[in-house]
């Protein structure tokens, strides 16, 4: 009964800090979540969905055992049906305040298919709306010449994938090691929080379509508006799961989050869509005139 | 096997029947082994299996000849074909052209080894081979609506060509994605196909757009 010295040690490390008994310690989950109820914390419970997560948390316990080097194994991480996709789809672009995306949608199941395919859209989309905005902007001036700017395909692919499994493995990791010094209630695995963020970026794919409308106001408010959709969601997964920490420390992590997804929006729209207002004067060609003047004497 | 201690068997019992071993013949006119025949029909053999599975990708019903003998030649020959169409584009010597032969060439093997991967991730019965089959064979209609291109472009390069270009790459975009559709769609669970046809219908746009997109020189 390894369970009962674990427990008798952590007591004896914190002897302040209530713990739930199970009846069958056996069945105690091999997860990475830590359950401690402590009064007055009601609004855990909305933003735990405690009501009915128990159940698939045990099941979830069973559920990942294939060894690694198994074809079976990556397959529990694609275990999901179309309508489960489209419920998450709907909410990350439609967050319910109160409500945390994370275990109202993912439930223990995180799934890999969201994140890869909707980072393979929004590449397509931005570097093909970027090209068709840009071919619009510049259609009526006689020395444009369309290039299908096939090099910057690659340049949003790197971007993109970067900052969807770069970042969350930056922030599990300080999770991680801030969860070492503070006990927290709430705790992701990575690929709960890569599942986060990818469905987080489906807001870009129509946001991005509707840059090619060649004004800047629009564009701008375009840029905040999905900002603010999929930045709450963010922050309403990962607050709980700082607040326990020190204020400063919360708040600057909450703050960084929203930054770099601030960042990147911006950034795309910058480099991807040239801006409509500059006027490329169209230049004089001299050497055009000589020649002309040549063949006509 | 307590209970068999008490069966037994008479000795007594006649057993009837025929065993037969086929003696195998070595005659040269048995079919079995291609090692004799002239070279003419192991090429014209593989030319015709490959010719047969580009008629079924321009009528796609629902045979099975496509996915049981799978072979990569003919989207060997699709790609390379797409790919040596796609060069000469307007290449400024700055980063700015068209996708070069290697690009397109890994676009379209990756992104077909990609898209098997996931299907049989989401629990796919198809093997891997036979979903490269498929996908590669689909590329023919796009690699039709790249010749017309290239020929329409000949004739001029204005809105009315644009416009010819656009209806019938869109038109082949369409038939390629029904085609390939047609073929995996079966062998998907039923409640995750929109999840699979979903990746084709990228991988497919995105060859369209570097075919619309591409301008000679």
């Amino acid at each position: 009964f390894a369970e009962f010295d674990d427990a008798a040690n952590l007591l004896a490390a914190n002897p302040d800090a209530t713990t739930i008994s199970i009846d069958e310690p056996a069945e105690i989950p091999k997860n990475q979540h830590s359950r401690r109820q402590e009064p007055g914390r009601e609004e855990d419970d909305e933003l735990l969905g405690t009501d009915d997560s128990d159940k698939t948390e045990l099941l979830a316990g069973q559920k990942k055992s294939a060894p690694f080097w198994t074809f079976e194994y990556y397959q529990t991480f694609f275990d999901v049906d179309t309508y489960q996709v489209l419920d998450r789809i709907k909410g990350s672009v439609f967050p319910v305040p109160g409500k945390n995306f994370v275990r109202l949608y993912i439930r223990s199941n995180p799934d890999l298919y969201g994140p890869f395919w909707i980072c393979a859209t929004l590449v397509f989309t931005i570097a093909v709306s970027g090209n068709l905005s840009n071919f619009f902007i510049h259609l009526g001036k006689p020395t444009y010449h369309y290039v299908p700017e096939f090099r910057k395909v690659s340049i949003a692919a790197t971007t993109i994938y970067a900052y969807a499994w770069l970042v969350p493995l930056a922030l599990w990791g300080f999770l991680m090691w801030r969860n070492s010094k503070v006990m927290n209630i709430v705790s992701y695995s990575f690929l709960e929080i890569v599942c986060v963020y990818g469905y987080s970026l489906f807001i870009y794919i129509p946001t991005a379509i509707l840059w090619i409308i060649p004004q800047k106001v629009v564009r701008w408010v375009l840029v905040m508006f999905s900002l603010c959709l999929s930045g709450s969601v963010l922050v309403m997964t990962f607050w709980p799961a700082v607040r326990d920490d020190n204020r400063r420390i919360a708040l600057a992590t909450v703050g960084t989050i929203v930054l770099l997804h601030a960042l990147l929006a911006v950034g795309c729209l910058a480099y991807f869509f040239d801006a409509p207002e500059l006027d490329f004067p169209a230049p004089v060609i001299p050497a055009h005139n000589v020649s002309t003047v040549v063949t006509k004497s | 096997f307590a209970g068999l201690a008490d069966v037994s068997i008479s000795e007594n019992i006649p057993v009837e029947g025929e065993i037969t071993v086929p003696v195998g013949s070595h005659s040269p006119d048995e079919d079995y082994s291609t090692l004799d025949e002239p070279v003419r029909d192991t090429i014209m053999r593989d030319l015709k299996a490959v010719g047969k599975k580009f008629i079924h990708v321009m009528y796609p019903k629902k045979s099975s000849a496509l996915l049981r003998d799978w072979d990569l030649w003919g989207p060997l020959v699709l790609c390379v074909s797409l790919a040596l169409m796609l060069q000469g584009g307007s290449a400024d010597s700055k980063d700015d052209g068209g996708p070069q032969f290697a690009e397109v060439f890994v676009i379209i093997w990756f992104g077909a080894v990609v898209i098997t991967l996931n299907s049989k991730l989401l629990g796919g019965t198809i093997s891997f081979f036979q979903s490269l089959c498929v996908l590669g064979y689909c590329v023919l209609p796009l690699t039709v609506a790249m010749l017309v291109c290239r020929l329409v472009l000949l004739a001029g390069s204005g809105t009315v060509s644009f416009i010819i270009r656009l209806i019938v790459v869109v038109a082949m975009f369409g038939w390629s994605t029904l085609a390939s559709t047609a073929f995996l769609a079966d062998s998907q669970p039923p409640n995750r196909k929109a999840l699979v046809v979903y990746p084709i219908f990228l991988f497919y746009f995105v060859i369209s757009w570097m075919i619309l997109t591409f301008t000679p020189q």
